[in-house]
């Protein structure tokens, strides 16, 4: 089945299954490989996307009802790394493997969309989807504020 | 810890790089991305001339330093950059990285030296001759000049990428071609003295930081390689079974869906990883290839084994330390004459489960088998054992194997050569379908087929003399693991129990080496990561029983050992550990040496009366020798006690039937960002001639230092794991 889906301000056309997860669509069909697979069951948010800006977990959305909605990977949150989750994340020195940076970057970006300057109990509310098996939890908590403070200054 | 013979041969090589120029050779970050992803040829991107295999220097001076470790998130290419740097003394922030050519190492008779990363090694162990490639090319830049300029090579100075001698002075650019066919008498010495660097030592940010903010990061499971095929791979839920057949035609109608094949099973050698029976589906596209695997019907054999649960274990491991065991070093038959003799006897038995290494990025491999070559992209800890590998699966010659190096996302030990048969099963499969193939296990399959870390039962007892202090220690520990490969055999079984200092008059160790059908294989801290558990617990048990502070039981046992003095104290005078904190409230320290270096650990908890436990804090004290990246060591640190937390608390692989059957993050759990303390870490470096391992040792002591402070909020003894399973209640 021919879908048409809005990724990154781009219309992407493909074929596949209408019950494809979007994740594998962004992967494999459309390339855009920043976006991770780590359980398939949404419970390891690693290929966390925004949907019309709000975070979800593409391993267990639908292509087809994605179309007609805004989607936004890692690859479109900016041009050149100029987001203020990306320059908090560079300052603070975050990722280790960095395999699962993009989905904590997108739960994060999300976040401050929404909250200006997020508690501690809020934070970890809006990461704790998001797994980080090298354990830069306390990192990430540190960039959130900072991404939180750029985005203000 | 094994001891490596060094080369230098490689240093004295010198070779000019295709373009001409000097190529000292490292590149990235800018250019990362594109360097590191999938290509069709083993090459280099460096623009420059070659000085030795690591160095390529550039007519402007950009210095290219190629890297030949793998980045899993530890900073391995930083810290091999930081190495070559400090010795060649350029400008840090123009220099560039790439990965090192696997091929090349292997038809140059390793010229790289060694290109596998594992064992808190890279800048221990590997140091010298990292550094070596950076003195020996400044020292042929230096002569270069010093031939031009008609001065002795001891008068020009080699400092940020200029070379100067008394009025006279030139870039490293210039003199790279020269410099390259610069053969020098003898190779300079590398610089020891950690107050003499300029470069090492300071805290600096990782060159791979920020590819990995905008998902331009490359790794194996981002491979994309023209005409390429999927396939999800379905092994024998219980390790060893057979595939008794299969229903191909059930699903071959399906979209996408190419082939069925079967993989038969092999048991690997040392340092190869095993084949099981399994059942692999390729298809055009991954969704569809493992949609297609679920619907296809599939029987198996099981045998025996199907009948083996994780309790079945436990009890198996409780009668063993009832029996003799092989005995590790020296027989010492007093220890349990004493004990027997003893008035004042402790003992207890510990047991911990099956872990899983669960790296964030799914098990997965692509091979491109042509006639002439094969491509390879995995996620390896060991690039020329990965080329060895596919190699004797095809029965090609290794020298027509290219591994190309990508990022891993998580490697904690499981990505060695003795890791998963992944990557024999993508050339197998690429073989048999004529195209390139990618093969990806699902979670649930990367979870159930991973070489595990051994589950392991311990008994310790301790005869306590009048002085409160232990007369004699008897220990014995079972570790199953399985006698084909053995990979985790041998004295890994012993570290963590064997090898602890305090100074105890009369010791005797003994293990076994318990049969299991469950394949294993390293896991960050190997050893250690078990038993040192084991053995800290049981410390504060014999101390408390002795009647002393378990801190000061620990300093007083280490007496005359500089070192884990140094630690010890340090740790007593942050933590401000105590004894007599509130119920619900407490402290608790483990000490425990692992790849040369001490790391100590007080934990803080509360529990709240109907056992909730919360970890507020975990002070972490290393001595490490020396640290050439605080940044980076201090991550690695904070990283090792979440490692070890999250097994120790949340995790826990749970077998029945004869298979694991917690196969997914939503059973088998991994720490979340809410359950995480706040981990400060603190270098008490002894300096001197040691260089200890920063990527493991700070995972051991946590669980340990955890499972104490409980105790006294508690009152409850911890000796098993993971800890949401216990009753922590208290009145």
């Amino acid at each position: 089945m021919q879908l048409t889906l809005n990724i990154n301000n781009k219309p992407e056309t493909v074929d596949v299954e209408p019950e494809t997860p979007l994740l594998w669509v962004l992967r494999d069909n459309i390339g855009l490989t920043g976006t991770k697979y780590g359980c398939g069951i949404a419970r390891c948010g690693a290929c966390t996307i925004h949907v019309d800006g709000q975070p979800m977990k593409a391993c267990q959305l639908p292509a087809s009802a994605a179309v007609g909605k805004r989607i936004t990977t890692i690859e479109g949150l900016s041009a050149d790394s100029s987001h203020p989750v990306q320059q908090a994340w560079v300052e603070i020195g975050v990722p280790q493997c960095g395999y699962c940076q993009s989905g904590q970057i997108m739960s994060a970006a999300a976040l401050i969309a929404k909250r200006k300057n997020p508690t501690l109990p809020e934070i970890e509310a809006a990461m704790a989807d998001n797994l980080c098996r090298c354990g830069t939890y306390q990192r990430i908590v540190q960039a959130v504020r900072r991404a939180s403070e750029i985005a203000q200054a | 810890m094994t001891k490596q013979t060094l080369s230098r041969r490689s240093f004295i090589q010198a070779s000019v790089a295709v373009g001409g120029g000097l190529m000292l050779g490292f590149h990235m970050p800018d250019a990362l991305a594109a360097t590191i992803g999938p290509r069709t040829q083993s090459t280099t991107t460096a623009v420059g001339t070659e000085i030795n295999a690591w160095i390529v220097i550039d007519k402007d001076g950009t210095v290219t330093l190629r890297i030949p470790h793998t980045e899993m998130g530890q900073g391995g290419i930083t810290s091999v950059a930081l190495l070559i740097a400090e010795e060649l003394n350029v400008d840090w922030a123009k220099i560039k990285t790439e990965f090192a050519d696997a091929n090349r190492h292997l038809r140059n008779n390793k010229e790289y030296i060694v290109m596998s990363t594992h064992g808190s090694q890279l800048v221990r162990l590997q140091h010298p001759h990292l550094m070596g490639a950076g003195a020996s090319a400044r020292e042929r830049l230096k002569q270069a000049a010093a031939e031009a300029w008609g001065v002795d090579r001891s008068e020009v100075e080699a400092k940020l990428g200029v070379l100067t001698a008394g009025n006279r002075t030139g870039t490293y650019g210039e003199f790279a071609e020269a410099a390259a066919k610069v053969k020098l008498d003898k190779e300079p010495e590398i610089q020891k003295d950690p107050a003499k660097w300029w470069l090492l030592g300071k805290p600096r940010q990782r060159l791979d930081i920020p590819n990995k903010v905008n998902g331009s990061a490359q790794y194996a499971i981002d491979t994309r390689v023209p005409g390429m095929v999927y396939a999800a791979v379905k092994a024998s839920p219980v390790p060893w079974g057979t595939l008794k057949r299969y229903d191909f035609d059930a699903i071959k109608g399906r979209p996408g869906v190419i082939a069925a094949v079967p993989i038969k099973a092999v048991a690997g050698k040392r340092g190869q990883p095993d084949l099981q029976d399994a059942v692999a589906v390729v298809a055009d596209t991954w969704y569809r290839a493992k949609t297609a695997l679920e619907l296809m019907p599939i029987e198996w054999e099981f045998g025996e084994s199907a009948k083996a649960t994780t309790a079945d274990y436990y009890a198996e491991g409780r009668r063993l330390v009832e029996q003799k065991g092989l005995v590790s070093g020296k027989e010492d038959p007093q220890a349990a004459e004493i004990i027997a003799a003893s008035n004042k006897v402790v003992t207890a038995t510990y047991e911990r489960p099956f872990e899983t290494h669960a790296r964030m990025e799914p098990i997965n491999a692509t091979v491109h088998v042509q006639p002439d070559r094969v491509d390879v992209w995995a996620p390896t800890q060991d690039q020329s054992a990965a080329i060895l590998l596919v190699a004797d699966q095809l029965g090609v010659d290794p020298k027509t194997v290219y591994a190309h190096t990508m990022f891993l996302g998580g490697g904690f030990g499981g990505n060695g050569a003795g890791g998963t048969g992944v990557t024999r099963q993508a050339a197998l499969i690429s073989k048999q379908i004529g195209k390139p193939v990618k093969v990806l296990w699902p979670r649930e399959e990367d979870i159930a087929q991973d070489k595990q870390r051994p589950l392991a039962v311990a008994k310790l007892t301790a005869a306590i003399g009048d002085d409160g202090l232990p007369t004699a220690l008897f220990t014995r520990g079972v570790w199953f693991t399985q006698d084909a490969i053995n990979q985790v055999g041998g004295a890994t079984a012993d570290y963590g129990i064997y090898n602890i200092p305090y100074k105890i008059p009369h010791r005797n160790h003994e293990r076994h080496n318990a049969k299991t059908h469950i394949p294993s294989s390293t896991h960050r801290a190997p050893g250690a990561n078990q038993l040192g558990f084991m053995a800290e617990v049981f410390v504060d048990e014999m101390a408390i029983a002795g009647g002393w502070d378990p801190l000061e039981w620990r300093l007083k046992m280490t007496e005359g050992m500089p070192d884990w003095q140094l630690v010890l104290k340090t740790l007593k005078e942050k933590s401000g550990f105590r004894t007599d904190l509130p119920k619900g409230e407490g402290m608790g320290v483990a000490v425990v040496e692992s790849h040369g270096t001490i790391a100590a650990a007080c934990a803080t908890v509360t529990v709240s009366r109907r056992g909730r436990l919360n970890i507020e804090k975990l002070l972490v004290v290393l001595d490490a020798g020396r640290v050439i990246n605080p940044h980076a060591a201090t991550e690695q640190c904070e990283g090792s006690v979440c490692w070890e937390l999250s097994h120790a608390w949340t995790g826990g692989l749970e077998l029945e039937g004869g298979r694991f059957v917690n196969t997914n993050f939503d059973t088998y759990n991994l720490l979340r960002i809410d359950q995480h303390p706040h981990v400060e870490t603190i270098f008490a470096s002894s300096g001197g001639t040691k260089w200890g391992g920063l990527g493991e040792p700070s995972g051991p002591p946590t669980p340990p230092a955890v499972a104490n402070a409980i105790y006294y909020a508690t009152g409850r003894r911890i000796r098993s794991t993971p800890f949401r399973s216990l009753d922590l209640t208290w009145a």
